[in-house]
């Protein structure tokens, strides 16, 4: 039966022995690190600045409903539209309806990792709709036909000659081995479609409550491009982005362009509260905002971890993540990758079909230490490991660690089963490997120490016996 | 009847009626929430004028953007003029405000003014755009434009290269004042689009390396006069 759990087990068998490639991300992420330690440094106190982050970020949270409700009346005075969605299907229900109503045609989108959550694309497509991502890293992978590798570099996976090749053979441009030039082959399609498209998708960073406005922090100046020429707005957002007041971006700003990409601040940090206001001279004529829930307020209801709502995905625990160095993005089999995906995905889809992604962490507890708003991230699986095993621990596991803890709580059976492990471990040498191992998922590619010839205890009776020297 | 938003409302009252665990509690409990107050605890905007504008420069150099101080409008004329031939200029979009109506028409270019609404395709074949800011920020060498005051949402980003004409007295120190100041000028009417741009247009998604001019303009220029 295949099931988010043996495609994670089959997916990273094949790209843990791809060595090329994890030298490659590797590579790439140290580089990532460098720069940020250098601007983390000019910091008056980067320790304090990730606490009063926290601190914004839990206000946001903890009076969600009031924040919440003061966004949307804020907005809408402002001219904005503001719709909620319980789920996925909703948002999709919403967005297709504002389509239909607008006849339109075509759809450029920038950069929005919620899009990706509710699959709006596909549905998009269905209706007939032209949607095109404008985002580099996005771009590229759509015109792959693949999800994105990682939340805030989609194509990171991808060398230079990867993108000549996808370039020629869906938009029919020379090959080119130059970074540049394969940038500016994407910039004069984009800018052909930012003109046509009627309607403009984009998501949001964080929302404002005290002025009813959205934030998205950007490089490229696409979203900046999708949320000013079309006729037509849409932001699609998760309940969790609020902060409290406008002022609040002055830290949260900082602190994303720095843990999630080592500058100070991205190209463009942009607010935008409705659409074009009187004595204006451009801007969307209709600016709406879907609020999705999508079990965020299940996540909300857990008293231990919904402090992993404040993640203002920064991509940070990623890029610092032994694990998702060596298994890559694409293993996840989710919309969010890395350390804070194997968290929430669990409570936003089902925790025994996603419990594995918990247990593929060494525990080192990098995440925690480096996220930006301080989740608790590496204690959060452990506690997703707990949930899992009391809502449904299977009892031959039970049953083995209760045998376990017998024989580490009795020093007469312990010593007895000294012995017993030793001809245990001859009698297994020969079916090492092979069909007949019980270890084989471990032993397959690792081996396993054999006993010492004589065991501590012995070791230290026989010194005990021993004259002092 | 009630509402989706009713009921999602509803879910999240819910939801926050069971208190947190006081361990996780504490993760977030001894920060500093008043962003007033944690104001040292970003980089420094500078405490004086000039390390303001040492600040400012030094940033924004770094990301490549071409800063020129320029004593009186005298010269602000001439090195926009310089700028002009090299660039190979044959129209500027702009918009009206006092510094970039001191200078723009005495270039004898065909202007497209953003305040007569020209739309998309007249814009995006001017190969500058020239604007006025809001403020300077030393803290993170951003330029501070807004839809109301620097000429609409697009003139900023649609020309391949932008030039802000600012004066020495529009730098602040650091995002909070660019906030405040926004607040100051626009009370309760605030503009409908807000950008904080630091330096040009960029990616680093192919290899990660840098390219200037992804989307937006590839070239930034800010000339401060005092
Ligand atoms: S959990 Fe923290 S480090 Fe990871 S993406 Fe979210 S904010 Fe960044």
């Amino acid at each position: 039966m295949t099931t988010p759990s043996t495609i994670f087990q089959s997916d990273t068998k094949e790209s843990t022995v791809d060595f090329d490639h994890r030298r490659w991300m590797q590579g790439a992420l140290r580089g990532y690190e460098n720069t940020r330690s250098g601007t983390e440094a000019t910091f008056g106190d980067f320790e304090a600045a990730r606490k009063t982050a926290a601190a914004i970020k839990w206000d946001g949270i903890e009076h969600l409903d009031r924040h919440l409700a003061q966004f949307a009346d804020n907005l809408e005075r402002r001219g904005g539209k503001v719709h909620w969605a319980g789920n996925g299907k909703e948002a999709v229900e919403i967005i297709l309806g504002l389509c239909r109503e607008k006849e339109a045609k075509k759809i450029i989108k920038s950069k929005c990792m919620t899009t990706e959550e509710i699959h709006l694309n596909p549905a998009l497509e269905q209706e007939g709709l032209e949607v095109v991502e404008s985002d580099l890293g996005e771009f590229i992978v759509q015109l792959r036909a693949e999800e994105p590798f990682h939340f805030v570099f989609p194509a990171m996976h991808l060398k230079r000659d990867r993108i000549s090749s996808v370039f020629q053979e869906k938009l029919g441009t020379e090959p080119s081995d130059d970074p540049e030039e394969l940038t500016m082959i994407a910039r004069e399609v984009m800018r052909r479609k930012y003109c046509e498209a009627d309607i403009g998708i984009s998501g949001a960073n964080f929302a404002v409550a005290d002025t009813g406005m959205i934030s998205i922090t950007e490089n490229e100046g696409n979203a900046r491009l999708t949320t000013s020429l079309p006729k037509v707005h849409i932001a699609l957002m998760g309940i969790e982005k609020m902060v409290p007041k406008l002022e609040d971006l002055s830290v949260m700003l900082q602190m994303l362009g720095t843990a999630g990409t080592g500058q100070w601040l991205t190209a463009y940090n942009s607010m935008i509260g409705g659409p074009r206001q009187p004595g204006e001279v451009d801007g969307p004529e209709e600016f709406h905002v879907v609020l999705l829930d999508n079990h965020r307020t299940a996540l909300l209801a857990d008293p231990e971890q919904r402090d992993a709502l404040r993640c203002i995905r920064c991509g940070a625990c990623l890029n610092v993540c032994p694990i998702f160095k060596n298994i890559g993005g694409h293993s996840y089999g989710t919309t969010y990758q890395g350390p804070i995906g194997s968290v929430i995905t669990p409570h936003l889809r089902g925790l025994q079909s996603w419990k594995h992604l918990s247990y593929s962490s060494s525990l080192c507890g990098a995440c925690t230490a480096t996220c930006p708003v301080k989740i608790d991230l590496h204690h959060h699986l452990m506690r997703n490991r707990r949930d899992s095993v009391v809502e449904k621990g299977g009892k031959q596991e039970r049953w083995m660690f209760r045998q376990f803890s017998n024989l580490m709580s009795n020093p007469r059976l312990y010593r007895r089963s000294e012995g017993l492990m030793r001809v245990g471990a001859w009698l297994w040498k020969p079916l090492k490997g092979t069909k007949l191992d019980p270890l084989k998922a471990w032993t397959e590619t690792r081996d396993l120490p054999s006993p010492a010839r004589k065991s501590f205890h012995k070791q230290w009776k026989a010194r005990a016996k021993e004259p002092t020297r | 009847m009630t509402t989706a938003r009713d009921t999602i409302l509803g879910r999240i009252r819910e939801a926050l009626s069971r208190p947190s665990h006081p361990g996780v509690r504490s993760l977030a409990g001894d920060g500093i929430r008043d962003v007033r107050e944690a104001r040292h605890v970003l980089p420094p905007g500078g405490e004086t004028e000039e390390e303001r504008l040492g600040n400012f420069t030094r940033l924004a150099e770094k990301l490549k953007v071409e800063v020129h101080l320029a004593t009186g409008q005298l010269e602000v004329g001439h090195l926009l003029k310089k700028l002009k031939e090299e660039g190979n200029w044959d129209r500027i979009a702009s918009h009206r405000s006092v510094i970039t109506e001191s200078q723009v028409p005495s270039l004898k270019l065909p202007v497209i003014w953003t305040d007569d609404e020209p739309g998309t395709e007249a814009l995006e074949v001017c190969h500058v755009g020239i604007t006025r800011c809001e403020a300077l920020i030393a803290q993170t060498g951003s330029v501070l434009v807004t839809s109301k005051g620097c000429g609409g949402r697009a003139l900023s980003v649609l020309p391949p290269h932008h030039i802000v004409l600012a004066r020495r007295d529009q730098l602040l120190p650091d995002m909070l004042a660019g906030y405040d100041l926004l607040r100051d000028t626009y009370g309760d009417k605030l503009p409908s689009f807000i950008s904080f741009i630091t330096g040009a247009s960029r990616t680093g998604d192919i290899e990660r390396i840098l390219v200037l001019g992804a989307h937006g303009p590839k070239r930034l220029t800010v000339i401060i006069s005092d």
